[in-house]
């Protein structure tokens, strides 16, 4: 065990944990930013994680006619999404484990944590948790193929689809300001507002049957097990900004060899732009309302369409 | 390598593109106007930026007529008419959102198809330009097409026009004639159409087309 | 075939008007121009409709006094602006019909304001709209620049657009705005062929004025890019061909005639089609010149042909008179572009004097219409009948000209037809029974609801006609006299026009 691959197994440990760490605190900046736009004061910034730690700490309530998939569904969705987190390029690129980076991989790591949450949400047979489970299908349904597409439209400008590679060569600069590219965040931003439950798609702070997508899903779970999924859910959200931030702004990321210097600077750009991020999210929330569960195919749609434009864009031309 | 003065034409236009689809989707008035003056904004942004990369001071004029009649007089106009008119609560059921939104695909297939294979002479940046202003003219007949009300019809055709203006600017040094006729038949259509939608109400108390329906032509019934 | 006199003395008429010209601050090519601007701000400014009729009178008669003296003088370009043999007749041709039909309008207003059908304030706009409208046509005709045409064609469509709506009945109002959106849509994909010339004919002339010229584009036509040439000529043809009223672009050509006042219809179907086949035309041109783009005489001969045989069933079952010459105006679009579809100097030739002969035929149809349907009350043709024992003067302007425009000898569109189909038949026999068949269709038509409307019981109230006969009978004898002989100038005329067409 040489020093070299210390240092490599460090680096990736660190992203790993960085972004298990970073997690809570994105939600609470998101959550303390559309208070005061809400002239609320809202809660304090690491209110989530006080509330995963409480939520440890407390007993999980089961129906007793709970499968094992009911019981197991947590740390599943839990596991995927951090696994899929923790691959995404944060501070750096070509880190110990970015061979299995592949952004399909990812893409599928994401759909199995939906899948099973969506099963154990009909588990227990209460009516909330089928309505959960139908539309967050309908919504997945939607929004996979404009998220393939996306996937589609980058790999096909970097030749790629390993996430390393994609950051590395967006670096360069060569690629430059490409419409496709354009259309693919405008269709990467609509997919993740829907992947990620967030208004216009679904209000994550309401219970009220009319709105509720995801907690209507997750309404039965209690203790180490709601504290699992939401732990997920901000990895998620997280996840998502890591992939904006690296797929499309990947500047400040340390190429070549990881020096404290170059280190450093890449943690810095990452968390600038995880913050900016979370701030703008807010933001465009406060300033829509939730649309009606019918119009999800027109917002999924008109993603699709973006993206489905993006593919064609490159197919037809090579400098679009 | 790219050039970065093409990219962020290629970039504004492909806006404009994307505003295009927007607009086919709407189905209330209100955010009808409001997309479309983005669209005249991100028009009269495209316009700016090809003054600059060709050189051309008196595409200046087109991009601030863009920006102010269409981007600012002509919503605010149009939001007073629909208020006063008092449609602005009418949802308008958009004929089959995910069709229309094919067919809007595939237009934009169309045009880029068309344009960009042919007149290997020109240059690619303008044929490019050229392919989204021709996606952009398809999409807004698509958008008159699929409307029934009067005034989502004439937003239509102002989207329309704005694929023309973008089209006109990407020629390069077309002379300043052409950009005064254009803004010139704005200004003239926008009277025109003022006229028309004041008249429709008067006579049929809607600006419902289908009500014009049972003009139309000469009826089986009549003898 | 035709015979010609001997060429009367004109050179001492050609002095005479130079003389006149030259004493004048604006030379004829201006007044053309200027005479429509002025008259329309000041028909707009002025309240009485009485002297606004005659203000518009006065103005069309000096316009058209400024194009017959563009004949005489030399030919002129510039890079706006030009005057060749082409345009010279055509300009001639509409600013006649304009003043013939403003004398009409003169006479025809008067009813229509007793019958409470336009109020004097509408008028006002009219005039000022008419006005507007022969301005426009004679931008669009002597432009150089095809930007110009396009914006000429523009301002003419919106001002009948806003004429034909004039009387705001429910059926007026969908009939203008149904024009407005197609004839819009029309000049915009119209717009975008312009530009595509205009990126074509760049590549080899340099940016700036002269690569949108015509004169400049013919001259280097063979050196531009075929496939961009053929790809902005499609769109040039669904553009403007919605305004010449080639079916399947026609929807708005009926209803347009049927709800606009008469001088309108007049007009529309004798002017406005004219300009916008003119347009076309002159693009036909640029694109004969290059030998490697799409064949435009063969489009254009497909596109005639459907017109002419689909108006000429549409024909049968028309039950309003105006909707019923609506679609006649259909039917000889479509002879006329099936003429300069076939091309060569005989087709070209029968093409040039069809145009002429049909446009002054059919004003003059739409005048008779024009009075029938104010002594009948009504436009329906089941209501109008026994026109002969009510109005026999009427009547007899109403049967010649209907008997010209379904191409009977001695008029002015047999001679035309005559030689359209002989041509034709010397080179594509099959085309030419077509051509044959589409005419007889038509002429059967024509004739049915001739009689229907000449004899039998006289219906409707009796009461005398108002406005004047004078330019119904003056069309129709100059379109008898073409038919029996062509002036040799006209001839000669006509024949350099054929051969620049190619």
């Amino acid at each position: 065990m040489n020093l070299a691959m210390i240092w490599e197994l460090a680096a990736q440990a660190l992203q790993m944990l960085l972004v298990l760490a970073l997690a809570p605190l994105v939600l609470g900046v998101t959550r303390k930013i559309k208070a005061r736009l809400l002239r609320r004061i809202g809660p304090p910034t690491w209110q989530p994680y006080i509330d995963i730690w409480k939520l440890l700490h407390k007993e999980a309530v089961l129906a007793h006619n709970a499968s094992w998939l009911y019981r197991v569904t947590p740390y599943l969705l839990f596991a995927t999404t951090w696994v899929a987190a923790a691959l995404v390029p944060t501070y750096a690129i070509n880190l110990m484990f970015s061979w299995s980076a592949d952004l399909i991989a990812i893409v599928a790591l994401l759909a199995t944590g939906r899948f099973a949450l969506a099963l154990a949400g009909m588990d227990v047979g209460t009516a909330f948790g089928g309505i959960g489970s139908s539309r967050e299908m309908m919504i997945a349904s939607l929004a996979e193929p404009a998220m393939l597409l996306v996937v589609f439209s980058v790999a096909l400008i970097a030749g790629t689809t390993q996430l390393s590679t994609m950051a590395s060569i967006f670096i360069n600069g060569s690629v430059g300001l490409r419409v496709s590219l354009g259309l693919a965040l405008f269709a990467f931003v609509f997919v993740a507002i829907a992947e990620n439950a967030r208004i216009p798609v679904d209000n994550p702070a309401t219970h009220l049957e009319l709105t509720m997508v995801h907690e209507a899903m997750v309404l039965e779970y209690s203790g180490r097990h709601l504290a699992m999924i939401e732990a997920a859910a901000a990895l998620k959200l997280t996840l998502y900004f890591s992939l904006l931030a690296c797929l499309f702004v990947p500047f400040g990321m340390a190429t070549g060899d990881k020096n404290i210097d170059s280190v450093l600077i890449g943690l810095m750009t990452y968390l600038a732009k995880i913050l900016v991020l979370a701030v703008l999210l807010p933001i465009g929330e406060t300033s829509v309302a939730k649309m009606r569960v019918f119009r999800y195919p027109i917002f999924l749609g008109s993603a699709f369409a973006a993206a489905a434009l993006a593919v064609f864009l490159l197919f037809v031309s090579r400098s679009l | 390598m790219h050039n970065i003065n093409f990219d962020v034409a290629h970039l504004l236009a492909g806006s404009i593109l994307a505003l295009s689809f927007v607009l086919l989707y709407q189905h209330r008035i209100t955010s009808m106007l409001n997309v479309f003056a983005l669209q005249a904004i991100a028009l009269s942004l495209s316009v700016a930026w090809q003054a600059y990369i060709q050189e051309a001071p008196h595409l200046l004029v087109t991009a601030g007529i863009a920006l102010a009649v269409k981007g600012i007089v002509i919503p605010t106009a149009l939001h007073r008419i629909v208020r006063r008119l008092g449609i602005h609560r009418q949802i308008e059921e958009v004929i089959g959102a995910g069709p229309t939104m094919l067919t809007g695909l595939g237009l934009v297939a169309l045009s880029i198809l068309l344009v960009l294979p042919a007149g290997q002479t020109v240059s690619l940046l303008a044929r490019e330009d050229l392919a989204f202003a021709l996606a952009v003219i398809l999409l807004g007949l698509l958008t008159m097409i699929t409307r029934h009300n009067a005034v989502t019809q004439i937003i239509g055709f102002m989207s329309l026009e704005n694929g023309l203006v973008l089209a006109a600017t990407g020629a390069k040094g077309m002379p300043l004639v052409v950009e005064i006729s254009v803004a010139f038949s704005v200004l003239i259509a926008f009277s025109v159409f003022g006229i028309f939608v004041f008249r429709i109400r008067e006579r049929f108390d809607t600006v419902d087309i289908g009500a014009l329906d049972q003009f139309r032509g000469e009826r089986r019934d009549q003898t | 075939m035709i015979p010609s006199l001997p060429s009367v003395d004109i050179s001492s008429i050609i002095a005479s008007i130079a003389a006149f010209w030259s004493q004048l601050p604006v030379t004829p090519l201006q007044a053309v121009l200027l005479v429509p601007a002025v008259a329309v701000v000041l028909l707009a400014l002025i309240p009485g409709y009485r002297f606004g009729a005659f203000l518009n009178v006065l103005a069309s008669g000096l316009t058209f006094f400024a194009g017959a003296s563009l004949l005489f003088n030399p030919r002129y370009r510039t890079d706006i602006l030009i005057v060749d043999d082409f345009n010279v007749y055509l300009v001639t041709l509409t600013t006649f019909v304009a003043f013939t039909t403003s004398i009409f309008s003169a006479s025809y207003i008067g009813h229509e304001l007793e019958t409470g059908r336009l109020t004097p304030r509408f008028l006002r706009y009219y005039h000022a709209l008419y006005q507007a409208m022969i301005g426009a046509m004679n931008v669009a005709l002597v432009a150089n620049n095809v930007g110009l045409l396009w914006v000429g064609l523009e301002v003419a469509t919106l001002t009948t657009v806003m004429m034909v709506g004039i009387y705001r009945t429910p059926e007026a109002i969908e009939a203008a705005w149904k024009y407005f959106i197609l004839g819009s849509v029309g000049i915009a994909l119209a717009f975008f062929g312009t530009i595509l010339v205009y990126l074509v004919a760049q590549e080899v002339l340099g940016e700036g004025l002269q690569a949108m010229a015509w004169d400049t584009m013919l001259k280097s036509a063979a050196r531009f890019d075929p496939k961009l040439l053929s790809l902005a000529f499609v769109f040039l043809l669904v553009g403007y061909g919605t305004k010449v009223g080639l079916a399947p672009f026609h929807a708005w050509l009926p209803d347009a005639h049927a709800e606009g006042p008469t001088p309108i219809s007049a007009v529309l179907s004798g002017l406005l089609l004219n300009v916008a086949l003119y347009a076309l035309l002159r693009f036909k041109m640029i694109l004969a010149a290059n030998a490697a783009t799409i064949n435009a005489g063969l489009v254009l001969i497909v596109l005639g042909l459907v017109s002419l045989i689909f108006a000429g069933f549409m024909l049968y079952r028309r039950r309003d008179i105006k909707r019923l010459f609506a679609y006649s105006s259909i039917e000889h679009m479509g002879i006329i572009t099936f003429a300069f579809g076939m091309g060569g100097a005989l087709a070209n030739f029968a093409g040039l004097l069809h145009m002429t002969m049909h446009s002054l035929t059919k004003s003059a149809i739409f005048f008779a219409v024009g009075h029938i349907a104010q002594v009948k009350g009504t436009q329906r043709i089941t209501e109008i009948s026994g026109l002969s024992s009510s109005h026999p003067v009427l009547a007899v302007g109403l049967a010649l000209g209907v008997i010209a425009i379904a191409g009977m000898p001695p008029f002015g569109l047999f001679t035309s037809e005559f030689m359209l189909v002989s041509s034709t038949f010397a080179r594509q026999p099959l085309l030419a029974v077509a051509l044959v068949f589409g005419l007889i269709v038509a002429f059967g038509a024509l004739i049915l609801r001739l009689q229907d409307v000449l004899f039998g019981e006289a219906s409707g109230p009796p009461g005398k006609v108002k406005a004047t006969y004078a330019p119904l009978f003056l069309h129709l004898a100059l379109v008898l006299a073409a038919g029996l002989w062509l002036p040799e100038p006209v001839v000669r005329w006509f024949r350099a026009v054929a051969a620049q067409l190619g």
